[in-house]
């Protein structure tokens, strides 16, 4: 029972055990966040609006490369932030073509300088590093920089750069540690490779490339690298996007292979080499076929491993405390409520089982989770439909059902999908493709033909499928949709 | 019957083709009646209408080509090395822009023919309720007879004519998008000044329903390196109460959001526009280098001024057309002030059989998008068993000019005149697009605007988006609002991120708290 189980792990007692100085009564904090990132700072903020006391632990070990970041997480350091300015930086280039056709002279030659825009990106990262040092301070929050991981119940050990150890009690305490990227496990990778952890800070350009895997991280980088006038190679073990809609993957893969980048299909690296020392080097690959014996080689400057993440859960002491995880995937399964086995413990962010990997969607539970703890709001964090974006060289927004998971849930006689291809007006006059942009909802027949699903592959797809998300959370359906005036001439209108 | 057609569509644009395409749906009898009377300076173009020709399509085109020359821009900090000079080369353009047109002119006659409408290219005008009649520009008379006639002629561009030298030496955006050559000559343009070599004036008159064209003409011709000065009579749209066209039947608000009003016309100062607010021309002449010296009055010094351009654009709204269809010869009634035809909720005239649809309209929005499913939705009324009228609520729209904005729904101050100011709150935000960060840009204007009812449920009643892509942002809102959303609703919707139009969804502070609107960070 509860009571037996507070005599047992009785924090005081274990640290007079330990010969440390008794805690008193009190823990020294209302709560302890885990994690400086997207989650776990907005939980953190949030809570010191309701005067709480309130610590955040962030610290980054560096990658095998030796990279590593500031304040924030991913998101702003090695995700969203930076992957989308370099996207913007590949897009740039597009435009420089097409403004030739709207009248616009510069010499034929323009080349792509990384360290130009490397430092830029860098530069405003740490901007925003520094900002949320401001706010945390402002908003008296405690930050540390230092690892934390449970060693009882309501105590964390902070470790930080010097090897310094401190003990911190709370009452309560979230989990956002977030996750890093898989390795393949094989020779050679985390010697010779690198992650998204270190390219968007990496000090020299990239040159050829091999892109290893085909979330969207891989297809992202591989699309701005190529964009960037890059030789861009992308190795997929089996399909494009797992978990997205099939059909809009494809169409991303066609369109990313008509614009210059290589795919090798069903195949994976088995081993790489250093052929020659540099930055970049060049790297000898050896690949092995997903549905043969044939082995492949080539040589590439720069490998970038982008096969997956996984959650940093294993070294944080949660067998200490008992919160469980899945052993397979490193997750943590909670409630409704974002709480982990162990009631006073919680999670939010990327290391949820079965729950978005998302800044938006860890920001809003992050929020929502203290307000409950501490405003006595009831509101739960509402994972369905939630809007998603792909930035490859063609962008890809997606709210609610893929058309394979609709009709395995509704069936195919129940679903109806009205799609259209549409050539965006400032296409026209470049003369860019104007078959490839594309868009489809699909619609539930039996509730009236509600919207259950909405995907555009085209230009500014972000920006377009923010709204459609909204009027989908408003129950949608396909008359409203006819009824609705388009805006002319986006592309959103289609 | 005895007339020879189901349907008579006279005008060929917007309204007019869709009307006429659906109804041929349906398997009657259409012919439609395209004119393009010329210009006064002698521009003419292909079957389509406004939009294609002289309105959104090359206006849109035009606005990417100066979004481009900020491109050039921004590529220089995300590590392009363009080497200077750049220039802008205005025959390019327009002949890419050009050529687009025409082949939008040659598919409307290909589909046309492929549901097997009956084009003629005649100046029509009634002589009896069922009768049209018209000359060709040989000067052939041809007659039309049919059981129903939509009007869809849309309208053209006003002249001050009480200007001397307006109509002589002026030209408006019917000619501005056919120009072969810079309505400026072609300056050099690099990153860090403009030459002033060449300049052109756009003069507005804010009685107009729609200065958005002028300020979008000024916006793109500064964004390729034109000097470019934007003359207008009053402050900043401020004489737009009598556009305020609050139909007490359908509660139509397309009041301009005189705040956001501003926040365009700012960053088009700070992007190079110039501006002579408060100042109305007095005459135009021409110059033996062959410039135009223009004359005015500045109504705040009382002083008259003068200065030599190479261009004078006039955008002082546009006039229906109507004065050749012989209107009253069948008694069909417009508004006297505007001379717009009257309709009711489902475009029909005051003459039985005779409707009307698009910017000839009286209390309509003067957008593409309306026309088309106005035209539309007539059509499956009179041939398809549909009762479905028109519902002109809640339509979005965006104004292109180099910031763009996009709206759906009521203005502040509509939602104030109708409500009641503390029946509503106002959710604001000035937030930076992200990709204004490494370029450098400024992005003081980006703001984003909502109306919500303030009782219980808190329904939005308006949205309002200053910012890079308004148009694709506000569009699926636009959906929302037709669905009824609502606050909560909206702030339950989880961002993409990063995008702008997550800044929508993060929405928290209000103007009545009066605290600092300013987005920080994730």
């Amino acid at each position: 029972s509860v009571q037996a189980h507070k005599e047992e792990d009785n924090p005081q007692k274990t640290m007079e055990v330990n010969g440390l100085t008794p805690v008193p009564d009190s823990y020294d904090y209302d709560l302890i966040v885990i994690g400086g990132g997207s989650g776990g700072l907005a939980a953190a903020k949030e809570a010191a609006k309701y005067e709480k006391k309130v610590m955040v632990l962030d610290f980054v070990t560096p990658t095998p490369q030796g990279n590593s970041w500031g304040l924030g997480g991913t998101c702003v350091n090695v995700g969203c932030i930076p992957k989308k300015l370099m996207h913007q930086a590949a897009l740039l280039g597009q435009a420089l073509q097409d403004s030739r056709k709207f009248g616009w002279q510069f010499t034929e030659e323009v080349k792509h300088n990384w360290m130009t825009m490397t430092e830029s990106v860098q530069n405003y990262i740490g901007s925003l590093n520094w900002g949320y040092r401001v706010a945390l301070r402002d908003t008296k929050v405690t930050y540390e920089n230092a690892y934390g991981e449970f060693v009882g119940p309501h105590t964390i050990k902070a470790t930080n750069k010097k090897g310094i150890e401190k003990l911190y009690t709370a009452e309560r305490f979230i989990i956002a540690t977030g996750e890093r990227p898989r390795y393949l496990g094989i020779p050679g990778d985390k010697e010779y490779c690198i992650s998204s952890d270190d390219l968007f800070s990496l000090p020299y350009c990239p040159g050829k490339t091999l892109v290893v895997g085909a979330s969207y991280v891989a297809l992202e980088c591989a699309g701005f690298l190529a964009g960037l006038g890059l030789d861009v190679t992308v190795m997929v073990r089996s399909i494009l996007l797992r978990g997205f809609d099939q059909d809009m993957a494809n169409k991303i893969g066609e369109y990313m292979k008509e614009h210059g980048v290589n795919f090798i299909r069903e195949f994976v690296p088995i081993k790489v080499e250093q052929v020659e020392e540099g930055a970049p080097g060049i790297l000898k690959v050896t690949a092995k076929s997903t549905t043969g014996d044939q082995i492949i080689e080539g040589e590439y400057n720069t490998v970038l491993l982008a096969i997956g993440r996984d959650p940093c859960t294993r070294k944080i002491g949660l067998d200490k405390v008992g919160v469980h995880i899945n052993e397979k995937t490193g997750k943590i399964p909670v409630n409704d409520e974002e709480q982990t086995n162990v009631p006073h413990i919680y999670a939010v962010g990327d290391i949820l089982q079965g729950k978005l990997e998302l800044t938006p969607v860890a920001i809003q539970a992050g929020r929502l989770l203290v307000r409950r703890l501490y405003a006595g709001a009831t509101s739960k964090c509402d994972y369905v439909n939630v809007p998603t974006t792909v930035f490859t060289p063609l962008e890809y927004g997606a709210c609610g059902y893929s058309e394979e998971t609709a009709v395995e849930k509704f069936g195919e006689e129940n679903i109806e999908v009205y799609h259209s291809h549409f050539w965006p007006l400032e296409w026209t006059v470049p003369s860019r493709d104007n078959n490839k942009c594309y868009a489809k909802i699909i619609c539930n027949i039996q509730d009236n033909e509600r919207v259950i699903g909405f995907h555009v592959l085209g230009p500014n797809a972000g920006e377009v499928t923010q709204g459609f998300a909204a009027a989908i959370k408003c129950g949608l359906t396909k008359e409203q949709l006819d009824s609705t005036i388009g805006i002319h001439p986006v592309c959103a209108e289609v | 019957g005895k007339n020879e057609y189901d349907l008579l569509v006279i005008g060929g644009g917007s309204g007019g083709l869709a009307c006429a395409k659906e109804a041929a749906q349906f398997g009657r009898k259409v012919a439609v009646l395209d004119y393009v009377e010329p210009s006064p300076r002698g521009t003419t173009w292909g079957i389509g209408g406004t939009c294609v020709n002289v309105g959104c399509i090359p206006k849109k085109l035009m606005h990417q080509a100066a979004l481009l020359g900020s491109a050039l821009k921004d590529a220089q900090h995300y590590g392009w090395n363009i080497s200077q000079p750049v220039h802008h080369t205005w025959s390019v353009m327009a002949q890419g822009v050009q050529n687009y047109v025409k082949s939008l002119n040659w598919g409307h006659r290909v589909q046309l023919q492929d549901k097997k409408v009956k084009y003629f290219n005649i100046k029509g005008s009634f002589s009896d309720p069922h009768t049209v009649r018209g000359l060709t520009k040989a000067g052939k008379e041809t007659i039309v007879t049919a059981d129903n006639i939509v009007i869809a002629t849309g309208g053209r561009p006003k002249y001050p004519t009480h200007v001397a030298g307006a109509l002589e030496y002026g030209i408006t955006s019917d000619d501005l998008f056919w120009l072969k050559e810079s309505p400026g000559k072609t300056p050099l343009v690099s990153y860090s000044y403009i030459l002033c070599l060449y300049k052109i004036i756009v003069y507005i008159c804010l009685t107009g329903v729609s200065p958005d064209v002028s300020l979008e003409c000024a916006g793109f011709l500064t964004g390729l390196g034109l000097d470019a000065t934007v003359m207008m009579r009053s402050i900043p749209l401020r004489g737009f109460d009598q556009a305020s066209q609050i139909s007490k039947k359908n509660q139509i608000c397309f009041t301009i959001q005189q705040q956001m009003a501003s926040l365009v016309t700012e960053h088009m100062e700070s992007y190079g526009t110039k501006f002579l607010k408060r100042c109305f021309p007095t005459k135009v002449e021409k110059l033996k280098s062959n410039r135009l010296q223009v004359t005015w009055k500045n109504a705040d010094l009382n002083t008259e001024e003068t200065d030599s351009f190479d261009t004078v654009m006039w955008a002082v709204g546009r006039v229906p057309d109507t004065k050749t269809l012989n209107l009253e010869k069948v008694g069909v009634k417009t508004n006297s002030e505007t001379g717009k035809i009257i309709v009711d909720a489902s475009e029909a005239t005051s003459v039985p059989h005779i409707y009307a649809v698009g910017d000839i309209t009286e209390g309509r929005p003067e957008l593409t998008p309306t026309a088309i499913a106005a035209g539309k939705l007539l059509a499956q009324r009179l041939f398809g068993q549909s009762s479905e009228l028109m519902d002109y609520d809640n339509v979005p729209t965006t104004v292109f000019t180099p910031l763009e904005y996009g709206c759906v729904g009521l203005s502040e101050e509509a939602a104030v005149q109708c409500h009641g100011s503390d029946n509503i709150e106002v959710y604001h935000a000035y937030y930076k697009p992200l990709e204004f960060t490494v370029a450098e840009r400024d992005a003081t204007q980006c703001y984003v605007k909502m109306v919500c009812l303030r009782e219980r449920e808190q329904r939005i009643l308006g949205l309002h988006f200053i910012g890079p892509n308004a148009g694709e942002v506000i569009q699926g809102f636009a959906l929302g609002i037709k669905c009824g959303a609502t606050y909560p609703q909206l702030m339950q919707t989880v961002g993409i991120h990063p995008t702008c139009a997550e800044e929508v969804t993060k929405l928290r502070i209000t103007k009545r708290s009066g605290l600092d609107a300013t987005v920080t960070g994730c």
